[in-house]
């Protein structure tokens, strides 16, 4: 366990210094950027450099940066001359709100779709797998964008945009959500046909189990496995995805952040987000590992 | 009783009917012909889009702007009265284009890494593996949105952005190959007789670390023209007037409730092109396993 946090601290120095080093290599002065469209004096560039302290060594500065992260201080944004910490404690809610409905909708819809589908007739298999196939090759914005012109323009079922109620939450966390359903599916589906192939589903069915007990008792225990294995590619995908959902439906949150940050060149926020993600992925793979020990008794030891 | 072992489940009569050929016997043969063509017809358009389309992409017609699809338009026209047929074909060129560019740079680049890091001291291989833990544990939309922050939005940074976040897959597995390939009898027998190394390299490691690349790079692909089309969908990408499938769907969508059409048709090309990687990339991996195993 205590090296399992070593190496979650180790990914998040090397991720804090892999933005350090991209803000370096950002072109165009940081001092050009601050001054924006402002008055441009010297002494208001000097002024500047003494602020932010520019002046002094990369080295130093980089040092600087990591103990101010350690003190959780994320540094001030650029566009919004404010501290990047609380710019950002005002939009963790809709994105966490966003991406925990999404994996929600994802993992119920994938378990449903595998209990009912694995080990039965050709048919329906071959149109899980196609729903499947067709749910992780459509990006989740065009996802999204069918679902707003259905349900939304046509239907009138929900809002167009914004982050008014649970309502408005429906549609964004099925368009993130589809794609984790298909992939998930595939796989909990392969799991579940393979556990139920093994001696002890013979023996289970020989006890006089019925189907249903022997997938729910034995068989998905076996299936979440290799499903769990998917932590790194789930986070991802959520995390990257709320940024274009948000940005498509309107909500508030860290992706529509992001993208202001990223079209002003606002690198502090952009690194804070970039962060945020890695203790976010730092944070679930730890989670899973723990519930991985829980599910496969094998490994605890 | 139901059917406990894979192997008996298959109907005995399927292989009465199957052709004797056994080049066809493989499952799916059929199966692929309908991607494999799709997929032809869509280098056709990257290549010679002229070949597709008389209309021009960019040909602004204000007075028949939101045409439904129709004999003037197969795909209706857009806000500005600009041909959607013509701006999915040519926008081929640009969403398809990007994503083959920076699926070649991330094999180049990965495959180089790859090399390099199994192939090294171990501290040195070490220090690249840790690296390309750390890339990938960042999500790939994030990590390119961090590039084209430090870039600026335009083709060939998008490209750049979504190579570097594909890198790690890539350098991931030719390192795994490497280590199995460097091991190997004919690379021992070239070291004793004494051929320089980078020849060994070139000669001997190289060609038999590339076998799962093809698998990796097709569904890669598929990946990568996701990741152009969300970015430029964010406006990253190409800029306007050019047609790019992600732009367009950009602006389609401001048009939802009374163009259907304008965002139907990226959309299906999009789709449609995800979907024949993936099913080519998925019976290749087939193939691929079944002769390694």
């Amino acid at each position: 366990m205590i090296k399992r946090l070593g190496t979650g601290l180790a990914v998040l120095w090397a991720a804090a210094t892999a933005s350090y080093v991209a803000l370096l290599l950002a072109p165009g002065d940081t001092v050009d950027i601050l001054v924006g469209d402002g008055p441009d004096t010297p002494e208001i560039r000097a002024g500047i450099v003494a602020e932010w302290g520019l002046d002094r060594p990369e080295i130093v500065q980089y040092l600087s940066y990591l103990w101010r992260l350690l003190q959780g201080d994320l540094g001030r944004s650029y566009q919004l001359q404010r501290g990047v910490g609380e710019v950002l404690a005002t939009q963790v809610g809709p994105t966490v709100q966003l991406t925990l409905a999404a994996a929600g909708t994802g993992v119920a819809l994938a378990g449903a779709i595998a209990i009912l589908t694995a080990g039965r007739g050709r048919w329906l298999r071959g149109a899980a797998s196609a729903a499947e196939l067709v749910s992780v090759s459509v990006p989740p914005f065009l996802i999204g964008i069918v679902l707003l012109s259905v349900f939304s323009f046509t239907l009138g079922w929900f809002p167009v945009s914004g982050a008014q109620g649970p309502q408005a939450l429906v549609l964004p966390a099925l368009a993130l959500g589809l794609p984790i359903a298909g992939v998930l599916g595939q796989v909990l589906r392969g799991g579940l046909e393979r556990a139920l192939e093994q001696p002890f589903a013979v023996t289970a069915r020989a006890r006089g189990l019925t189907e249903r007990a022997l997938v729910a008792r034995h068989a998905l225990r076996h299936a979440l496995i290799p499903a769990v294995t998917l932590a790194g590619w789930f986070t991802g995908t959520l995390l990257g995805g709320a940024v274009i959902i948000e940005v498509l439906f309107g909500r508030p949150g860290l992706g529509q952040v992001a993208m202001l940050a990223v079209t002003g060149r606002d690198m502090p926020v952009v690194m804070a987000v970039v962060l945020l993600s890695a203790v976010a992925y730092v944070a679930i793979s730890t989670l899973l590992d723990l519930a991985y020990r829980v599910i496969d008794p094998r490994i605890r030891g | 009783m139901r059917v406990l072992t894979r192997g008996e489940s298959r109907p005995a009569r399927r292989t009465l009917r199957l052709p004797a050929s056994p080049a066809l016997r493989g499952p799916g043969v059929p199966v692929l012909l309908l991607p494999v063509a799709l997929l032809a017809l869509l280098a056709l358009a990257v290549a010679a889009p002229g070949l597709l389309t008389a209309a021009d992409p960019l040909a602004a017609d204000p007075l028949n702007a939101l045409a439904p699809p129709g004999a003037g338009h197969w795909f209706g026209s857009d806000h500005l009265g600009r041909d959607v047929l013509a701006r999915v074909v040519f926008g081929a060129r640009h969403s398809v284009g990007i994503g083959v560019a920076a699926a070649a740079l991330a094999v180049t680049a990965g495959l180089f890494l790859g090399l390099a890091a199994g192939l090294s001291p171990k501290w040195l291989d070490e220090a690249l593996a840790r690296s390309f833990d750390v890339l990938s544990t960042l999500p790939e939309l994030l990590l390119a949105l961090l590039v084209v922050a430090i870039t600026g939005p335009g083709t060939s940074n998008v490209i750049f952005a979504i190579a570097v976040a594909q890198i790690p897959n890539y350098a991931r597995v030719i390192r795994a190959q490497t280590f199995v390939v460097r091991h190997a009898g004919y690379v021992e027998q070239a070291l004793t007789f004494g051929r320089p190394r980078l020849a060994i390299i070139a000669g001997h490691v190289l060609p038999n670390v590339l076998g799962p690349i093809p698998v990796l790079a097709t569904i890669g692909l598929g990946q990568a023209v996701i990741a152009s089309s969300g970015l430029s969908f964010l406006g990253m990408g190409p800029q306007p007037p050019a047609a790019e499938w992600g732009a367009m769907l950009s602006e389609a969508r401001n048009y939802l409730r009374v163009a259907w059409w304008e965002a139907f048709f990226p959309g299906l090309a999009i789709t449609l092109t995800v979907v024949c990687l993936t099913v080519v990339g998925r019976r290749l991996q087939r193939r691929f396993e079944g002769r390694t195993s």
